[in-house]
């Protein structure tokens, strides 16, 4: 078995396995804790519109905040919306994706993957400097915070190298980059990466408690 | 718990406009004489002791981006990277992991987050108290909508119960748990308090009637510095024509006991309100000017109590909203320019945003709102707590010129509230500052300029 087949197989076969059953695990862990009941009398009887509207809400900086907070917003911005469109548009993505689920989508032209690529590269960098510089974020920061940007990191690398055919051959480019994904996958679960799942959990309760109390949110 | 230590190492000082402890240098304070592994022990035990589903989905969701820093008047204030709202929580985040997250076997077996330590307990007394009004407006910035204030909350019940409450707030919790009241109004103080109040301004007040319709409460802030409350509360309810009284056996709204962390001691003070509000027979109890007994009794005293309420619980300003909007409530033209600070936990996080307004809009004045204001309101750096902590006062100022910036920008001719904790850091801000602004009730301007009947 040679290395491209190793992370083709085995590699992303137990990255899956792991990611599913990490998943899984912290979900349940913390979902089936106990709810305690609220006996208060509610201001408004539905919640869940407030579950609903903090989900959305939360995703546009208010106007509050936006000068304090425009600048990591909009770098956040950049590279969630360039990870998005590399792995959900690249057409090698799809295919894998389709193997997987049976879903099936058009992708997008690849000079749009390799620039959107590209700038997410570039934001991830300034990420990660941006980490090590501000006096908030450097006292926040510990092992998850820099490893996970480690693997959102390497994927998207060794991705970019595989199709510009740098540094070696194909076939291993495209091994480690398989095995980059393998990594990410394997530490999703783990680490803060989860928030991808945990953000509309975490919105969504505030969002219904706030919204029974008749609260700002 | 041991209180040796505390009349001995830190003298109170009853007679000054704050109750206080002299020479408040910075420190550590302890209560009892735990040995250190069982205050950690104790304080961890406790903070997940009332751990659910939610206070676990915050504590697995903080990405660390530290946007809530960017929400926090401490850190705005101050700039200092310690005072973000999540680092707050980290000593309870690195023992929530270790000892009780769905991974915290494996945190445990490979010692990936370390045991806390009382030293660093002792050093986020500071974090979880003096910097930490529970003001919320943190939680309107997180992008993962993590509630950091309620977290502190119960962060707090681990503290108290590993006796690493700051001494004046500790202090003050106990003698209400004591006394029935944090400030000395006793229920023979208060019962002479509303006697003399009713000779001297001639209005009827009513104590301990058997039966009534409407209970209303008071603060201590208001009973022993802002005594006016109780004759402005008594003139409304009777210009009403309401069957209404105040009950010595549940008269204090303040819960310092939820302040400080003591679970127990909170329950102790809601249920006395509870209790004398069903014994009067009661349909609806109102609330003084005061933020936090608001969050006690309307959001967590029918859980305290284990069901519903038999009766209807209204904030002061909720009150008079309800007989403006229905005309029973009349009131002479006010015509001056006015602003209103809104309490934290009254407005923002209590959900009465529009009830003063509407007071005010009854009243005929004028209103101009602050840049941030309503929900996002800039905390006035005294609640939660903060104003009873001395060593804390320098940070605390630092906070307070966001807000006195807030309300000059405004240009108004007033400036009112309705919370009596919020009057009395405005009061203590515009002495150390020399201020020419002073905050006024929103109670006291109504009962002050009601229609002769």
């Amino acid at each position: 078995m040679d290395l491209l087949q190793f992370a083709r197989g085995p590699a992303l076969t137990w990255a899956l396995a792991i990611f599913a059953f990490g998943m899984t695990w912290r979900l349940a862990g913390i979902l089936l804790l106990k709810r305690r009941p609220d006996y208060s009398e509610p201001r408004n009887a539905t919640s869940w519109p407030g579950a609903l509207k903090l989900i959305i809400s939360r995703s546009w900086p208010r106007r509050e905040f936006i000068q304090r907070t425009a600048f990591g917003q909009a770098l956040g911005y950049i590279f969630h919306i360039g990870l998005a469109i590399v792995v959900f548009g690249f057409a090698p993505h799809i295919l894998f994706f389709r193997g997987l689920t049976g879903l099936d989508w058009p992708n997008l032209p690849n000079a749009i993957i390799y620039l959107s690529g590209a700038i997410t590269l570039g934001a991830l960098i300034v990420v990660l400097g941006r980490r090590l510089i501000h006096p908030v974020l450097r006292l926040l920061s510990n092992f998850d915070d820099y490893f996970s940007w480690f693997v959102t990191f390497a994927p998207v690398a060794t991705g970019m190298l595989a199709v510009a055919h740098l540094g070696a051959r194909y076939e291993t480019l495209l091994a480690i980059h398989i095995l980059s994904v393998a990594l990410l996958l394997v530490w999703f679960p783990f680490g803060k990466l989860m928030h991808a799942a945990l953000v509309f959990v975490s919105r969504g309760s505030t969002g219904a408690l706030f919204e029974r109390k008749g609260a700002s949110i | 718990m041991s209180t040796a230590d505390i009349d001995s190492a830190h003298p109170l000082e009853l007679n000054q406009p704050r109750f206080s402890v002299k020479k408040p240098e910075p420190r550590y304070d302890k209560q009892g004489d735990m040995p250190d592994a069982q205050r950690v022990e104790t304080a961890m035990r406790y903070f997940v002791k009332d751990f659910g589903a939610v206070a676990a989905t915050y504590m697995e969701s903080c990405i660390h981006c530290g946007m809530c820093a960017e929400a926090c008047h401490f850190y705005i204030a101050t700039e200092n990277p310690k005072y973000t709202p999540i680092w707050k929580l980290e000593p309870f985040k690195q023992a929530y992991k270790r000892e009780a997250g769905p991974f915290a076997a494996i945190y445990r077996a490979l010692n990936l987050k370390k045991k806390v330590t009382v030293e660093q307990l002792e050093e986020w007394q500071e974090l979880l108290y003096d910097s930490c009004t529970l003001c919320g407006r943190c939680t309107l910035i997180c992008p993962m909508g993590i509630d950091i204030a309620a977290l502190v909350g119960l962060a707090r019940h681990g503290m108290n119960q590993a006796g690493l409450v700051p001494h004046e707030l500790w202090a003050v919790a106990e003698r209400a748990e004591r006394e029935g009241s944090p400030l000395g109004a006793t229920p023979k103080v208060f019962k002479e308090r509303c006697e003399w109040l009713a000779d001297d301004n001639e209005v009827e007040i009513f104590v301990d009637k058997a039966q009534a319709d409407v209970v209303a409460a008071m603060s201590s802030i208001e009973i022993m510095k802002y005594p006016g409350s109780i004759v402005a509360t008594s003139k409304i309810l009777n210009h009403l024509g309401l069957n209404w009284t105040f009950r010595s056996d549940g008269y204090e709204a303040t819960n310092f006991g939820m302040l400080s962390g003591n679970s127990a001691w909170q329950r102790e003070a809601s249920m006395k309100l509870i209790n004398a509000t069903i014994a009067a027979g009661a349909k609806l109890l109102i609330l003084p000017e005061c933020g936090h007994a608001y969050g006690a009794m309307r959001w967590q005293g029918a859980n305290i109590y284990g069901k519903p309420l038999p009766f209807r619980v209204l904030h002061i300003s909720e009150f008079l909203a309800e007989n403006t909007k229905s005309g029973a409530l009349k009131t002479k033209p006010l015509s001056k320019t006015m602003t209103f600070h809104d309490p934290c936990q009254v407005s923002r996080r209590g959900g009465a945003i529009e009830a003063p307004r509407e007071v005010i809009d009854g009243l005929g004045a004028e209103l101009i709102e602050m840049q941030d204001t309503k929900g996002l309101n800039w905390c006035c750096g005294g609640g939660g707590g903060v104003v009873t902590i001395h060593r804390a006062d320098h940070i605390r100022y630092q906070a307070f010129q966001i807000k006195m910036k807030q309300i000059d920008n405004t240009g108004a001719e007033m400036l009112v509230s309705s919370c009596s904790n919020c009057r009395q850091t405005f009061d203590d801000g515009q002495d150390h500052f020399h201020w020419d602004k002073t905050m006024l009730s929103l109670l006291d301007l109504v009962a002050d300029n009601l229609e002769d009947k």
